[in-house]
């Protein structure tokens, strides 16, 4: 047996209680040792990872990828590329495509452009209703065969309650696992950014907390009626993480993520009105992202991208008239070591909140021991990058980094042993 | 990278070169725009009212939401300066064809036209045209969304100056809709900019926005409270439409409540004035007595307006030429030089 020879890295995974340097040596995909040297084999190539982390590759769990449907605004290759840049091995693909993820065809066609470009893989969330309409039940059985590991409305809103009720009954029957976004579409209506001062100096209409929070109660309770195996997508609200936290005290199933935009920023990147900043959940309060770094550090809640790319004429409007989304991909890996370099995020809080608790969501096993498949991603913390618009991976041209220097890049990206990218 | 509204309205040197809106503005240019209106409304008053000030220069009235009333009185104050004007109905014309915001912009600004005067409906459309679309148009904001309307501000607070003698030390209260006003939130800028010792904003909590406070002012619900010791009262208009979104059960309660009757005139002080953006919904937001009574300003507010609008548009397009004259030198002294260095990106 030829071995992959990593030497000198400092591994952490956080599902292990791990942080030490040290050698992993990689065979066949798999991880066959850490630390000492297989009896039997030889080296076959070996990599001086001295001052490099090795982590977990990391899952999002909440992409627009644009494909199929917007290809103007990126494409399954290019934004799963962008994703590796960042470190991902895995990106869920939300359903919100042209057409809609709605039936197995669309599936099959993800897959086979994801395999294609070879880059980050594709996992794909179907629709939990036709159309995303939120009226008539999705073929989730059909959608499960075909590959989707959950199914999703994306933040498009259900019809009513009773929707909502019957998808996760549904869903609960066969075990599909159903991601929800929490957002009462009567109060949110019209919205732009988050209600609050900002809100109120600039003249544009906001998104109260309630509209999140009304629509999480809902869900919560019928994810209890239900038994159905849920998670709460990209929440932006303190409240939503005390809820959730509740929810669980009284033995409710239930995980989430937050976006990273959402750990960043507050509603006063509005100010300017720059168009960047319309992101949907909305930026919140300075106390909102204050409890959602809690809660990630806490190990509570995990963190997804919301990657959304667009070309530049969507977001050159005025701010209510731009296209929502930010593309983060490119800049998600230093955007989120420098929260880490403030102090306000732990390291491990960060590796743990984009591969084990993600991956416990999609009961997949992405921590780095013996026997697992080699899923994970070598960082250079201290190399610099410079972002030009022209030089940007993803195909989006909306993206925070643009024009910055910022600390830590991927060195390699490796997908079950096998390097696709650095 | 996108900055702060206030900043982008100025040259390097602090004077205006576009008119945005009254927030972050000093209280020396505020002043400057009062003093300098003061001075046009005496030329108003010759008989021949016009000045050469904006004499060869191309003024736009660029209105995407309808409004007869300030595109008039833009028009007049461009035809007072000597500028040839250009009215332009949006709203039926180009963006009905589909062509979007920016490409009908550029057409205009192809034409060479010096001075856009833009209404929008949406908050931020003034700003957005001046940095991101035509930074060498002189673009003067005549109202985005709920955001800004700054010449309305500022005949508002010439308004006061005139009839009250100064903004400083006053208490004035503005009664209403204050949830979708544009003109509310420029004049609680300027207001505190040029020293108003209160600003208290009356309304329905359902027209209150949220943290409203946060602008510097303070919430009334009640007319009684809010109107006691005032020196200057403002009226919104009420909108209908408001009833059918629930935020008001009829025009009859609101007018029990907030409409100013001369009862409730007498919880402010004896000499107070009362105003009003115009046009009047006589018996929803005021009655005829007060509107029509000896305290009312409501058609000075008009006259001034005209004399507001020339003062910013002079002030304006004499920064916005300021600065094009020294690009044009900066680009003169370049000329020979090869600039190789590559654009800021901007995020």
């Amino acid at each position: 047996m030829r071995y992959l020879h990593i030497e000198n890295a400092r591994l952490i995974d956080p599902s292990q209680n791990l942080d030490q340097v040290t050698d992993v040596y990689v065979a066949e995909g798999r991880i066959h040792a850490i630390g000492h040297k297989p009896a039997s084999g030889g080296i076959e190539h070996s990599i001086d990872a001295s001052g490099l982390l090795l982590v977990p590759g990391l899952i999002d769990l909440g992409a627009h990828l644009a494909e199929p449907g917007f290809t103007h605004k990126g494409s399954i290759a290019s934004e799963t590329r962008a994703a590796c840049a960042s470190g991902f091995t895995h990106v869920c693909a939300l359903p919100d495509t042209k057409p809609v993820a709605d039936s197995p065809a669309v599936i099959q066609l993800i897959q086979e452009k994801a395999a294609k470009a070879g880059f980050a893989k594709v996992l794909p969330l179907g629709a939990l209703t036709q159309g995303l309409a939120g009226e008539q039940l999705a073929s989730m059985f059909s959608l499960r065969e075909a590959g989707c590991v959950a199914l999703s409305n994306a933040r498009a809103p259900f019809k009513d309650s009773y929707v909502l009720r019957r998808v996760m009954e549904y869903a609960a029957t066969y075990d599909i696992p159903v991601f929800l976004n929490p957002d009462d579409a009567a109060l949110s209506d019209g919205g732009c950014m988050h209600e609050g001062p900002t809100a109120t100096r600039l003249g544009l209409t906001g998104i109260p907390q309630t509209a999140e929070t009304i629509a999480l109660a809902q869900m919560l309770l019928l994810v209890e009626q239900t038994g159905v195996r849920a998670h709460i997508s990209q929440i932006s609200c303190a409240r939503s993480v005390r809820m959730l936290a509740q929810a669980r005290e009284q033995g409710i199933r239930v995980s989430a993520d937050t976006p990273l935009a959402n750990l960043i920023y507050t509603d006063e990147a509005v100010t300017g009105y720059n168009s960047q900043f319309n992101v949907q959940p909305p930026l919140r309060s300075e106390s909102d992202r204050q409890a959602l770094l809690a809660a990630v550090n806490a190990g509570e809640l995990a963190i997804s991208s919301n990657h959304r790319p667009h070309e530049v004429a969507a977001k050159k409007a005025p701010f209510a008239d731009a296209e929502p989304g930010m593309s983060i991909f490119d800049g998600f890996l230093p955007l989120a070591l420098q929260l880490v370099e403030r102090g306000e995020l732990e390291l491990s809080a960060f590796i743990r909140a984009t591969s084990a608790l993600p991956a416990q969501v999609l009961g997949q096993n992405q921590s780095l021991s013996e026997g697992n498949w080699f899923n994970a991603v070598l960082i250079n913390p201290d190399a610099e990058q410079s972002f030009r618009r022209s030089t940007l991976l993803s195909k989006g041209r909306n993206s925070p980094v643009a024009g910055k220097t910022l600390k830590g890049a991927v060195n390699a990206v490796f997908i079950d042993g096998r390097k696709v990218f650095g | 990278m996108t900055t702060d509204p206030s900043q982008v309205q100025l040259t390097a040197d602090g004077r205006l070169k576009h008119f945005l809106t009254t927030e972050g503005l000093s209280r020396e240019l505020l002043t400057e725009i009062l003093d300098t209106a003061d001075s046009f409304i005496s030329t108003q008053e010759r008989d021949v009212k016009k000045v050469p000030l904006l004499r060869g220069k191309t003024v736009v009235n660029l209105f995407f939401e309808n409004s007869t009333r300030t595109r008039s009185t833009f028009e007049l104050a461009a035809k007072r300066l000597s500028a040839d004007i250009l009215n332009l109905d949006i709203a039926k014309s180009a963006t009905a064809k589909g062509e979007t915001l920016m490409d009908t912009l550029w057409n205009l600004e192809a034409m060479y036209s010096d001075m856009f005067v833009v209404r929008h409906a949406d908050s931020g459309a003034a700003h957005f045209i001046a940095e991101h679309v035509t930074p060498n148009v002189a673009i003067i904001n005549a109202g985005d969304g709920r955001h800004a309307h700054p010449t309305q501000a500022m005949l508002d607070m010439l308004t006061i100056r005139r009839h009250q003698g100064s903004i400083e030390g006053k208490i004035v209260a503005i009664v209403g809709d204050i949830l979708h006003s544009r003109v509310a939130r420029s004049q609680i800028h300027a207001l505190r900019t040029l020293g108003a010792a209160e600003i208290r904003v009356i309304g329905p909590g359902t027209l209150l926005p949220r943290d409203i406070e946060a602008l510097g002012c303070k919430a009334y619900y009640r007319m009684e409270d809010g109107l006691k010791d005032c020196d200057v009262i403002i009226m919104l208009r009420l909108q209908k439409e408001r009833m059918q979104n629930a935020l008001l059960p009829s025009e009859g309660e609101f007018f029990k409540l907030y409409g100013l009757t001369e009862e409730k005139l007498t919880y402010a002080k004896p000499d107070a004035i009362v105003m009003h953006p115009g046009p009047i919904n006589r018996g929803v937001e005021i009655e005829s007595n007060v509107a029509d009574g000896p305290q009312s300003v409501i058609l000075n507010q008009v006259s001034y307006g005209i004399a507001v609008r020339m003062a910013v548009m002079a002030m304006a397009m004499s920064g916005q030429q300021q600065e094009r004259n020294e690009l044009a030198e900066q680009n003169s002294e370049q000329s020979d030089v090869h600039n190789n260095e590559p654009g800021q990106e901007e995020a």
